[in-house]
């Protein structure tokens, strides 16, 4: 199977700290991958790193054959990562429609001036975002929402919007920030069964994630990070019992857990 | 009328109201347009026709800075900078290149987008309290240049004897109204194109810079450009109305017809009548023009009162006056909407011929 995202060797130095510390990891075609780690751990630094939010300082990162570790955001999105953050960050005061339009922008082709004079070209392609907006949407369980104001969803239904807005930039591999935060049970129920879907419409996906309900439900692999290094790597049932992973989250518990 | 009541909440009044509009919006913008433009007919006294000249001329020039502030989120206290830039660049071009009005103000919008660009790229690295005081500054620096250069544009001495705008031989004045029906049509222009450009994938990109710039980035939308875009914009609009205060005053400008008190003035009717709105930008021009008007007796503490006006407004209702939230649908395109309903019936059509 082809690799989606292979990162190798990347490294985040921020002064004399090593955020994330030659980290090696790939993601293939079709897979959902999960990297957990305890708070600190530099997992949304590595999101940062892929989104080209923050220049590397070591290592390469690939995305279906090519070298991104040097792009700017812009040009991330435009080759389809898009992604979630852990705190919110929708756009509050546009509704959940025009969230998801924005999402569209960068497949949208349309010029100024077509919009100004609202060309035949302008109102096609406006037309086209729309109806997908509205499907994506549809799709994510949003539709009674389509029409209110991000800011005034509960926390759940927001986090959704993100996703919704994230798959409307076309994206072949979506980086999800702790989806389930902040979600009751039904609803992580929910999202887990969204989740999967995209999976089985094609799209390539990396998470990351507390929840380990979650996580051994729907991870595919699991890599496990501590201290900005990789200490673990493989299947669900792997990681659940791996020594080192148990005692990166009970912290100095080896003795026990290797009694256990 | 059930949906109504399920969707009433603490401005169920304001929802009510709305819905009203909407629904005869037709007929109000006729009636609007019609009223509006019959106004000369009515034969008003000098005095109030320069008021309503003020209003529209300051709503115009509201919108034009509502791109950027209300839209874009960047602040600019410069902006008398561009109303000047368009104004004198207007100015001269007709009284010592002898070019007719139209091209001229046409001309002075167009250098002032100009400037409008120079200025937007320190916005690339400037941001909240920062980018203020560069614009600020860019003021000062046009009233400096506007002063010095007197060979260019005469210094203190100002530009005199500007004709008056002409089209087919009827000479615009502010006796026959002509003066209002030009800065009418600009204004609804304005508010027209803005309103086109905020409901296009220009318009949400700008406002998403406003909501969040990292996110906005994340979705791929180059925000340098934009902002950029923006300043064009709003310089653009801003010279235009520039451009029309220099042949309405008597035939005369000079440097101080554009101090900083006015960019002060120009900021406070967007923040008054409602970041980001276009009815807020009439409201605040309104409001702030009749102000002088009825407290005459104030006058000397004019500025005093608005920046008391823009600490309260600050504090209370940071929207604005008129910055409510629309309790209406997005509005989708007919297309749209004929597609969307289409394919909802789809389902069901299949559903029938199967139970047939």
């Amino acid at each position: 199977m082809e690799y989606c995202l292979k990162a190798e060797n990347i490294t985040m130095q921020f002064g004399g700290l090593y955020a994330v510390d030659n980290v090696s990891f790939s993601v293939k075609q079709g897979e959902i991958v999960s990297l957990i780690g305890p708070n600190g751990a530099g997992k949304t630094t590595i999101f940062n790193m892929l989104t080209g939010v923050y220049r590397i300082t070591g290592g390469t990162i690939e995305f279906f054959g090519e070298r991104i570790e040097k792009k700017t955001p812009q040009e991330i999105v435009a080759l389809g990562i898009s992604r979630t953050f852990q705190n919110l960050r929708l756009f509050p005061k546009m509704r959940v429609i025009e969230n998801v339009l924005v999402g569209a922008h960068i497949r949208t082709k349309y010029t100024f001036f077509d919009g100004l004079f609202r060309t035949k070209r302008f109102r096609l392609e406006e037309s086209e975002k729309t109806i997908r907006a509205v499907d994506i949407l549809e799709d994510i369980g949003l539709k009674q929402h389509i029409d209110s104001y991000a800011d005034s969803l509960p926390y759940g239904e927001q986090r959704k919007v993100e996703i919704a807005r994230a798959i409307a930039t076309d994206a072949k591999l979506l980086l999800l920030d702790e989806p389930a935060a902040g979600m009751n049970p039904a609803e992580t129920e929910e999202l887990l069964r969204f989740i999967r879907e995209l999976k089985s419409k094609g799209y390539t996906i990396l998470l990351i994630e507390h929840d380990m309900s979650v996580v051994m439900n729907i991870s595919d692999r699991i890599y496990v990070l501590d201290h900005g290094k990789l200490i673990a790597e493989g299947l669900p049932e792997e990681i659940a019992n791996d020594p080192k992973v148990i005692e990166a989250y009970l912290g100095g518990e080896r003795e026990h857990a290797d009694n256990q | 009328m059930k949906m109504i009541g399920s969707k009433l909440n603490t401005s169920s009044f304001l929802n009510l109201f709305e819905r009203f509009c909407d629904k005869y919006k037709l007929v109000f913008v006729i009636l609007f347009g019609i009223l509006a433009y019959s106004v000369p007919l009515l034969g008003l006294s000098r005095s109030t026709l320069r008021l309503l000249v003020m209003i529209a001329l300051y709503s115009m020039l509201g919108m034009g800075l509502n791109v950027l502030v209300g839209y874009t989120g960047q602040v600019s206290l410069g902006h008398a900078g561009f109303y000047a830039i368009g104004a004198y660049v207007c100015a001269l071009l007709q009284v010592d290149a002898g070019w007719n009005f139209w091209a001229a103000m046409l001309a002075g919008g167009i250098f002032s987008a100009l400037v409008g660009f120079l200025l937007g790229l320190p916005t690339l690295r400037l941001s909240g309290t920062y980018l203020s005081i560069v614009t600020l500054g860019f003021c000062e620096v046009v009233q400096m240049i506007l002063k010095q250069w007197e060979s260019v544009t005469y210094g203190n001495y100002g530009i005199r004897n500007i004709p008056k705008p002409e089209l087919f031989g009827f000479v615009f004045n502010l006796q026959n109204g002509g003066f209002y029906i030009i800065i009418l049509s600009l204004a609804i222009l304005t508010a027209v194109g803005c309103t086109l450009i905020k409901n296009s994938k220009t318009g949400r990109a700008f406002i998403a810079i406003r909501e969040d710039e990292l996110a906005a980035t994340m979705m791929g939308i180059r925000t340098a450009k934009y902002k950029i875009m923006a300043f064009i914009l709003s310089a653009f609009i801003t010279g235009i109305a520039g451009g029309f205060y220099s042949v309405i005053n008597n035939g005369y400008i000079e440097p101080t017809n554009f101090v900083f008190n006015i960019s002060v003035l120009i900021l406070s009717v967007v923040i008054l009548g409602g970041l980001g709105t276009i009815r807020g930008m009439v409201f605040g021009a309104a409001v702030l023009m009749l102000f002088p008007e009825v407290f005459r007796f104030l006058n000397e503490w004019r500025f005093v009162i608005y920046g008391l006006l823009l600490v309260v407004m600050m504090q209370f209702r940071p929207q604005g006056a008129l910055g409510w939230r629309s309790s209406m649908p997005y509005r989708l395109s007919g297309r749209t909407k004929k597609q969307l309903e289409r394919r909802s019936k789809q389902p069901e059509d299949h559903r029938e011929e199967q139970e047939a």
